[in-house]
Order: structure tokens, then C-alpha cells, then sequence
């Protein structure tokens, strides 16, 4: 007996990790995908299913703050990404030219990506808080009342979308790390003696190496920025209004707040099938800039 | 050193880059250690030092992060475990036995799909069975589910450290009459020690940052880990400044002993996990 276990360890080794897929991952999607077209009652100790079909997809289409969590979403992404791209490239080309404090740099500039993302969102509640907040303080002591920051429809989404750059920017920041620590040192070098700036030795020399780089960073961190949902849960909870109100966050006021199990997985199975055509691009685009490197 | 202007201008930004990185968490440091009233009136250098923020979160009738610090490493601890143990036997599996293709592709697809999904499209299944299994607010329901948001990357980043030990040794010991089992046990694993508490330092900070799951799958102190009791603050209509600054210095503290003491191990592994994730 022992002696035919050992001669399929490797079916031995491989059936937790399996059993696990299958329990943990695979078990709740089949759920959820049931209850995207139920109605889900919660009773005591337990649940009452019954099928309805499309019904919560008609739900969806006269669901004025879905749309809107969906846009913000969107907007959210589409502004911070870029942002963080190029922020973290440039203090990782600027880190890997350093020798003097480059081990300083490096420590400091990853620190964000170790903070529980709630404790980021605490501190920044705490510096953006209106009375006693130490930008305000800052403000008043040259003679400025500052505005609400976190309460006010305009300025909320601009101040989640800065929380997220502080935070991120950290992310982007260690993924060019590696990147830029691959570029030959010689090429540079060769193209300053030949009378290059160094914007052109950045623009000529080191971007077309990194591009395949630059490519699955966008990529991976779009779809990363589609699951924010803590940052923003502390700074605004959505409000003022829906106006910093976000996919995940809507999901889990309709999932847990409102007790509307059925369309709260309706809601997750759609962001999660858009998810799912990124990550299918994402694996596509990574590949291939992996058999060109 | 020769100054030369490009490398005033590029330490003056990376200076200023590391400034706008530290200074929100030297300020929340500040504002912990101060009294209400200094909070109050602003005063940023001349005020009394106190202790009694961290003081109000531990002791009294109302404290509950002595509770919350518990959970939270009952969840880390348990989850890193359980983790470790299936990724590193699943990853020895993978990257040292000829495994059917379909399956190892499978199971590596899957892996990646499941990581990239946001963590709320478990949320809501997790729910249901938490409650149906009676697990429903206890730290064990976080174990299990801090597995899933960590068992992808555990799984890539083990394989990765796996094939990078030559085969060699575990030729010889094979030739040598050992088991495949003992192999594993008594030559991969010590090999991998590095890339085992690589990995599993991230696992635990992972479980450590989570907030979702802890807000979906508790509803008490009981179960509850220290995310929780930070956001509850911002509940209240009072805010208490002081007491959230001091519990999100507690949140920190794995993040501030990691970057002293194991950063070079973190580096590695958030990059591969990164890329790979």
C-alpha cells in the first residue's frame, strides 16, 4: 500500500491542491451562476432558491446606480492607470541609475504595497478630514478655508482617484523595477558618449526594450483597478451621492446591505465575465511579449 | 562623487517621491501619540506624547482590538499553513512530474483565472455556505477564505522556486533507494526553505490587508479582524481621531517590520507574484 502511494506521489501531491480548486473556486462560481437567476431568500439557518430566469437583468437595465458605479468605475481606471504607469517607470528608471540611497529609495517607494489598503484609506480619511484633518490645518494657517475634500460631490472622486495614485504607483513602481534592471548598461553609456540627452537615451534606447514590460503592466493593473473597493469604502463609501460610488462597492451595499442575493449575483457574474475577457487578452498580450523577449 | 545636474534633479525627485510616500504615515504616527485636544487645535511639533489612543484600543469594557489583533493572526497564521502545505506539495507536483498536460494546464489556467477575479465574486457564495456550515463569523472562515485569495500566487511563486533547485540531489537520493515521498520531505522542501518563507510572508501580509472578506464573512468582534475594527470608526459620528490613527499604526506594524527585516525576500516574490499573477 505505502509502497503504490509512493509510486504516485505526484497523484498524491497533486489531490489537496485539487480537492481545494474544487471546494474553494469552482463549488461557489457553479453558485453563483445559480443565483444570477434566482431569487435567494435568507431564512434562518439556511436558504429558499427559486429560478427567475432574466428577471434580474431587467432589474439591471432600469438600475440607474449600477450605470453610474459602472461609469465611475470605468472613469476611475481609465484616469489612474496611466498615471501610475508613468509615474512608476520614471522613479524606477530614476532608482536603477542611482547607486548612492538607491536601497533607500527602493525600501521607501514599496511600502504603500504592504499597507492594508483600509489602513491607507484611514490615513488619508484622517489628513483629508475637514475640521480636524492637517491639510485643513495647513490650509487655515495661511489664511485658506479649506473645502470638504471627501464631502463634496466634485472634489470626492479626484481625491479617491489621488488616494489610489499614492498607493499604486508603489505596484507600477516594482514591476519596471525589474524591467529597467534588464536594460544593458552599455547601450546607454554608448549613446551618451555619442552625444545623446538623456531623453533621448531614455526614449530612443531604454522605452523600446521595455515596451513589452509597459504592456502586461497596463494590462494586469487595469484589471487590478476594476476590484477597488477598500480605499474607497473608507474615504467616501460611495457618497457624497453616488458620486465616488464604485462596481464592488455597489455589489456589496446590494449583496449585504440590502439582502438582494439573486441580483447582487447577477451584478458579480457580469463584472466578472468582463473581468474574464480581459484576463483572456491579458494572457494573450503576456505571451506573446514573453516569446518576443 | 561628482555632482553632476542629472543626478541633483533625479535625487531631488526620488527625495520627494519617498517625502509624499512617508510623510501621511509619519503624520497618522503624530496623531496617535497626541491627546484630543492637540488634534483639535493643530498643533503639529509643541504637544504632550501619550500612549493612551493605543491604551483606549486594548483596555476597557468597549475594547475590542485585543480580540480583532487575535483573529487577525488566527486568519494569517492558519491561512499561510493550510496554504503552504497544498502549494507546496501542488507545486512539487507540477514543476518535477509529468503530470497529464491537460491537467497541469488546467489547474495553472485556473489558478490565474481565480487570482484575477475580484474577490467579491466569492464573497457572496462564501456567504451562503459560511452560514449554512455554521462557520459564519468565527477566524476559521477566514482561513479558508484568505486561501483562495492566496493559494494562486503561493502555487506559481513555490513552482518558480521548485525549478530552480537542480535535480541532481533527488536523482542521487532516488538511486539511493529513498522514496519519492521522503525526497520530497527531506531534500525539495529544505532546499526551497527560501522561496517557502518568501511565499510565505506574502501570504500572511495578504490575509493581513484583507478587508473584504473579514466585512462579508464576520459581523462581530468574535470573528472579526483589525480592517474591520478601523472602518468602524468612520461609522461613528464622532470621530475618534487619536484611536483610528493608533490602530492604523497596529495595521501597519507587519508592513514596517517586513521592510526592515525581510525585504530583499519580499522584493523577489512581489515581482514574480506580480508578473506571473
Amino acid at each position: 500500500m505505502g509502497r503504490l502511494l509512493d509510486d504516485h506521489f505526484h497523484i498524491v501531491a497533486m489531490t489537496p491542491l485539487v480537492v481545494a480548486l474544487l471546494v474553494l473556486t469552482a463549488y461557489p462560481a457553479a453558485q453563483l451562476v445559480r443565483m444570477a437567476f434566482s431569487e435567494v431568500g435568507l431564512v434562518s439557518g439556511g436558504t429558499t432558491w427559486s429560478f427567475v430566469g432574466l428577471e434580474h437583468l431587467r432589474t439591471l437595465a432600469q438600475d440607474r446606480v449600477a450605470r453610474i458605479a459602472f461609469t465611475n468605475t470605468l472613469l476611475f481606471t481609465v484616469v489612474v492607470v496611466p498615471i501610475e504607469a508613468v509615474l512608476g517607470l520614471l522613479l524606477a528608471y530614476l532608482v536603477n541609475q542611482t547607486r548612492v540611497l538607491g536601497a533607500f529609495y527602493k525600501t521607501v517607494l514599496i511600502v504603500p504595497l504592504l499597507l492594508p489598503p483600509i489602513a491607507i484609506g484611514a490615513l488619508w480619511r484622517l489628513m483629508l478630514d475637514f475640521n480636524y484633518g492637517v491639510v485643513n490645518q495647513a490650509l487655515l494657517a495661511v489664511g485658506i478655508g479649506g473645502p470638504p475634500w471627501l464631502a463634496s460631490p466634485t472634489l470626492a472622486l479626484p481625491m479617491v482617484m489621488l488616494v489610489d495614485v499614492w498607493h499604486w504607483t508603489s505596484f507600477m513602481f516594482l514591476i519596471f523595477l525589474a524591467g529597467v534592471a534588464s536594460i544593458p548598461q552599455e547601450l546607454g553609456e554608448a549613446a551618451e558618449v555619442d552625444g545623446a540627452t538623456p531623453w533621448q537615451v531614455f526614449a530612443h534606447v531604454a522605452l523600446p526594450i521595455l515596451k513589452p514590460t509597459i504592456v502586461v503592466a497596463l494590462m494586469l493593473r487595469t484589471i487590478l483597478a476594476f476590484k477597488v473597493f477598500d480605499v474607497p469604502y473608507l474615504l467616501t463609501g460611495g457618497g457624497p451621492g453616488t458620486a465616488t460610488e464604485m462596481i464592488n462597492i455597489y455589489i456589496e451595499k446590494v449583496f449585504f446591505q440590502q439582502f438582494r442575493v439573486g441580483y447582487g449575483g447577477m451584478l458579480t457574474l457580469l463584472t466578472a465575465l468582463i473581468l474574464s475577457t480581459f484576463v483572456i487578452v491579458y494572457q494573450q498580450i503576456s505571451r506573446r511579449a514573453e516569446a518576443a523577449q | 562623487m561628482r555632482l553632476r545636474p542629472g543626478a541633483i534633479v533625479r535625487h531631488g525627485v526620488l527625495m520627494g517621491a519617498a517625502l509624499v510616500t512617508l510623510l501621511p504615515i509619519v503624520f497618522t504616527a503624530v496623531t496617535s501619540l497626541k491627546f484630543r485636544r492637540d488634534i483639535i487645535s493643530g498643533r503639529f511639533f509643541d504637544f504632550e506624547v501619550t500612549w493612551v489612543n493605543y491604551q483606549r484600543l486594548f483596555e476597557g469594557s468597549r475594547a475590542v482590538f485585543g480580540q480583532l489583533t487575535v483573529n487577525s493572526l488566527i486568519a494569517g497564521i492558519g491561512s499561510t499553513l493550510l496554504v503552504l502545505a497544498i502549494a507546496s506539495l501542488g507545486a512539487y507536483a507540477l514543476s518535477r512530474f509529468r503530470l497529464p498536460p491537460r491537467l497541469s494546464a488546467l489547474v495553472l489556467g485556473w489558478l490565474l483565472f481565480v487570482y484575477m477575479l475580484p474577490p467579491i465574486t466569492f464573497a457572496g457564495p462564501f456567504y451562503l455556505i459560511a452560514r449554512q456550515i455554521g462557520l459564519f463569523d468565527t477566524p476559521a472562515v477566514l482561513v479558508i477564505a484568505h486561501a483562495v485569495l492566496t493559494l494562486p500566487f503561493a502555487v506559481w511563486l513555490l513552482q518558480s522556486f521548485f525549478a530552480e533547485i537542480p535535480k541532481e540531489l533527488e536523482e542521487a537520493a532516488a538511486l539511493d533507494g529513498a522514496s519519492r515521498a521522503g525526497t520530497f520531505w527531506r531534500i525539495a522542501l529544505p532546499m526551497t526553505l527560501p522561496g517557502l518563507y518568501a511565499t510565505g510572508i506574502l501570504t500572511f501580509v495578504f490575509s493581513w490587508k484583507d478587508f473584504l472578506f473579514a466585512l462579508v464573512l464576520t459581523s462581530t468582534p468574535r470573528g472579526g479582524t483589525i480592517p474591520i475594527g478601523i472602518a468602524s470608526f468612520v461609522q461613528e459620528w464622532d470621530l475618534r481621531y487619536g484611536e483610528m490613527a493608533a490602530a492604523t499604526m497596529l495595521a501597519a506594524v507587519p508592513a514596517i517590520v517586513l521592510v526592515l527585516f525581510a525585504q530583499r525576500h519580499i522584493i523577489k516574490g512581489m515581482t514574480m507574484g506580480a508578473v506571473k499573477g
